[in-house]
């Protein structure tokens, strides 16, 4: 078991490793940030010194290896726009990120899973049929699309939610939070729908394939055999299986509506890690991408690693192999 | 505010946004950038956006009113005692926002700090040579040579109390080869009209009016609430549903849904920023189909080019007829524009076909075409544009637009062979910033932004003596005539000046500047 999961953390490094130089060999072709830091009338001498500055007149082999040293420190450097410390200033938007996709999960878990369980167990109903093409709606419509047309609706038409930003944040320790004011409830509406309508879709889709599998297996026939009612055989019985993969696939999941935070919190100006990571790239500012692609990296290591170790708990036949 | 927006809901969209804005505070301007300030020390970075934010908290010795004319601020007077030395009388009793007196150590620190060799702003203050503090409301400013645009650039170096600096260990600017923070960077200490209450990056950084400030206010705000709001459609769709009273920039293809819409407006305005496109001017061409000449030295090809695109069409079908089109390669406010040189003639593919034939390139050519494709309005359609009006007198262009980061390092770096850029004479508003920058032959500080190499002895000469005239009429006669030079020798096709393109609900008046830097110490709200 030890050693399974040391050669697992060793992968999960070579991974950091290799994710953080293909980041670092992309920052080549995104342009000079010594143009947008200083001025225009700056003289060529003077953009010179600055690059020497900042060391980015060295190879990207040795840029590379300042940044994985000072990465293991915790230590990102300062942002070049910004003038602030990169983990200080990741660590003041992640709250706004961490708490939408969240929202968004939860919005998702509670829209999808009752729907998919309603149109496995009434395959050819009309409400099911209708739940089926408006998913496929929900999967095809690029999500900007679908949050300019909530704004839309919701604030310019309606008036009845803010198109922009978080609203009041509360302060707990370090932790900036929405969830505990009015307008911070109210703001973070139409982007957990925006980000969470994908994963409705997916979710309802997913779990309606998975339980008519189980619906057409024999433990669920044995156990109509037995008696039982629809409700235990479909709800006791046949749900709990079904939701096994689902589960796997929306924590997977979770990791990539970080990443696809960024197209939401752009639409909505929500001040979280994929804002910061847009800007930094009109910016150049390297260190800030760097940052952030190095951290969700990490996210997506982390979260198949936890996957996997628990796929080890549940399967005794991997600890055999091992 | 919650409960009256859910009162509210039943009423009508025009009558809601208009009591909406009477909840918020009748005197709370809530306004939106497309993105946001960059920090909060001045002298940390020169973005024109941040600058001109930070105008409200933050003063120099003089400032630019309403008609971009040098009037004074923090200097009530000044005189060259020497020709390489300019004497301030300071205001009196002016306080900082933390209560500290304004005297002449602070003038010492603040520029010290500005020209320090770390500093990224130094070359806004070029000719500094040292700053003496004479007494306590007085100070002498050292100049390496003549300078005659000295108090264009002082409009854009902040005053910061030194013993705020001192305490907080911020006497220099924040230093990237240390990397470490500088409290100036998210903390602010200004004589200004408006004092620093909160910020939040990228969410909101609000604004209070300062009470004592020394100056009549001729506003009737009592706070700004700043948020960024980099998407289009959301910064207009937040002005439509009434959260916010004022927007920069409203997209052009947007201006007439605003203008249609219940209670909000477009305020357009000419800028000084030209757009031109600068031109390879060495032995060789990097995209094209010749590899033994470049046709852009032939003074003829370089007309020719400019004679076949048709500006007035771009005006009309790009620019939504709010552009400006221009013979020169600066704005009418900038001193050394002159009206009777800025004649453009109309497009003319026949003679520009002829022109190109004479120079021996009848057949046509190929030729790189570098354009940003975010960084001034509608660029990317320009440049298309222009590759099909060239397309017509047999020159085909190889058009690359890419985000501006990546265009300038390709600029900048002598990449390109004819290349898209904007320039507003800032902060200098002068000729002798194109002088300078644009058209002097590169190298010894000048023609940092000349990648092409172009080279025109007589215009450098012009440049010499413009720098170091004292004589105001001399002085402004000799960069109209080097205008003229460089027009008649086509060294920089100039296109337009772009507009600048606010938005504001109704009831809200703002000023508009043509260095689109919003001066809210002007602005009311009925």
């Amino acid at each position: 078991m030890i050693a399974y999961v040391l050669r697992r953390l060793m992968q999960s490094v070579l991974v950091m490793l290799a994710v953080a130089l293909i980041a670092f060999s992309m920052f080549r072709f995104i342009g000079d940030p010594v143009n947008s830091m200083l001025p225009e009338n700056a003289s060529v001498e003077d953009r010179q010194v600055l690059r020497e500055q900042l060391g980015l007149d060295q190879p990207v082999t040795t840029q590379f290896a300042k940044f994985v040293t000072g990465a293991v420190q915790g230590e990102f450097g300062v942002s070049y726009r910004n003038k602030r410390a990169v983990s200080e200033m990741i660590a003041e938007r992640l709250p706004a990120t961490l708490e939408l996709v969240l929202a968004a999960a939860v919005f998702a878990l509670l829209l999808g899973v009752p729907m998919g369980i309603y149109a496995a167990l009434h395959p050819k109903g009309f409400l099911a049929n209708t739940l089926n093409v408006a998913s496929l709606i929900g999967i095809s419509v690029p999500t900007f699309v679908t949050g300019i047309l909530l704004i839309l609706i919701f604030s310019v038409w309606l008036n009845w939610l803010p198109s922009f930003g978080r609203g009041q944040t509360v302060d707990i320790g370090w932790w900036s939070t929405g969830f505990l004011t009015v307008s911070g409830l109210k703001s973070l509406i139409l982007p957990a729908v925006m980000l969470g309508l994908f994963q409705v879709t997916l979710i309802m889709r997913l779990v309606r394939a998975e339980m008519m599998e189980v619906l057409r297996s024999d433990f669920v026939r044995f156990a109509r055999a037995r008696g039982l009612s629809n409700r235990a055989v479909h709800f006791g019985h046949a749900l709990g299986n079904t939701l096994m993969p689902v589960i796997t696939i929306v924590g997977l999941q979770l990791g990539s509506m970080i990443a696809f935070a960024i197209i939401t919190e752009t639409v909505f100006q929500w001040p979280g890690m994929g804002l910061l990571f847009i800007q930094a790239v009109s910016f150049a500012d390297i260190p800030v991408m760097s940052a952030y692609l190095v951290l969700v990296a990490l996210v997506f290591v982390a979260i198949n690693m936890i996957v996997d170790l628990l796929y080890f708990a549940i399967d005794p036949r991997l600890s055999v192999r091992a | 505010m919650t409960l009256t927006t859910r009162l509210k809901t039943g009423i009508a969209v025009g009558a809601l946004t208009a009591l909406l804005a009477g909840a918020a505070g009748a005197n709370t301007l809530r306004m939106a950038d497309s993105s946001d300030i960059a920090a909060m020390d001045p002298h940390s970075m020169t973005e024109s956006n941040t600058i001109g934010f930070l105008n409200h908290v933050y003063e120099g010795l003089v400032r630019y009113n309403q008609d971009l004319e040098v009037e004074p601020a923090l200097a009530t007077s000044w005189e060259f005692v020497e020709p390489t030395r300019l004497r301030f009388s300071l205001r009196e009793g002016v306080t900082f926002h933390n209560g500290n007196p304004f005297t002449a150590d602070d003038v010492v620190a603040s520029l010290e700090r500005a020209a320090h060799e770390s500093s990224p702003v130094k070359s806004n203050i070029p000719s500094m040579a040292s700053v003496e503090k004479v007494d306590d409301l007085t100070v002498d400013l050292i100049l390496t040579g003549p300078d005659p645009i000295v108090l264009n650039y002082l409009t854009n170096i902040h005053i910061l109390d030194r013993e705020w600096m001192e305490e907080n260990d911020a006497l220099l600017p924040a230093d990237m080869r240390g990397g470490r923070e500088n409290y100036a960077v998210a903390n602010s200490n200004g004589t200004g009209p408006f004092i620093l209450e909160s910020r939040q990056p990228d969410a909101s950084t609000v604004l209070t009016v300062n009470e004592d400030w020394w100056d009549e206010p001729q506003h009737n705000l009592t706070r700004i609430e700043f948020s960024p709001i980099g998407s289009d459609a959301t910064r207009i769709a937040a002005l439509l549903s009434g959260e916010l009273d004022f927007i920069m920039p409203a997209p052009l293809q947007d201006i007439d849904r605003i203008n249609r819409s219940d209670g909000a407006k477009a305020i357009i305005a000419p800028a000084l920023r030209t757009i031109m496109l600068g031109m390879n001017q060495t032995e060789k061409l990097h995209n094209s189909n010749l590899t033994d000449a470049n046709p852009l030295q032939d003074r003829r090809v370089r007309e020719a080019l400019w004679r076949a695109i048709d500006m007035e069409l771009i005006r009309k079908k790009i620019m939504r007829d709010m552009s400006r089109n221009s013979a020169l390669l600066v704005a009418p406010p900038v001193p050394g524009y002159d009206a009777a040189l800025d004649v453009l003639p109309p497009a003319d593919a026949e003679k520009a076909k002829a022109l190109l034939a004479e120079a021996g390139y009848g057949d046509g050519f190929e030729v790189g075409l570098d354009c940003p494709n975010s960084r001034y309005v509608n660029d990317e359609e320009i440049c298309q544009a222009i590759t099909s009006m060239w397309s017509r007198i047999g020159v085909k262009a190889n058009l690359s637009s890419q985000t501006p980061s990546k265009h300038f390092e390709k600029v900048l770096g002598g990449g390109s062979d004819v290349y898209m850029v904007g320039w507003a004479t800032l902060p200098m508003l002068d000729t002798y910033s194109v002088l300078s920058a644009l058209l002097h032959t590169p190298g010894e500080r000048m023609g940092a932004w000349n990648p092409g190499r172009y080279s025109n002895a007589e215009l450098d000469a012009l440049t010499a003596k413009v720098a170091v005239e004292l004589d105001t009429d001399k002085r402004t006669a000799m960069m109209t005539e080097a205008l003229k030079i460089a027009r008649d020798d086509v060294a920089i096709i100039p296109l337009h000046q772009q507009p600048l393109a606010w938005a504001v609900r109704d009831g809200v008046n703002i000023p508009a500047a043509a260095d689109n830097k919003p001066r809210l110490w002007y602005a009311t709200i009925d």
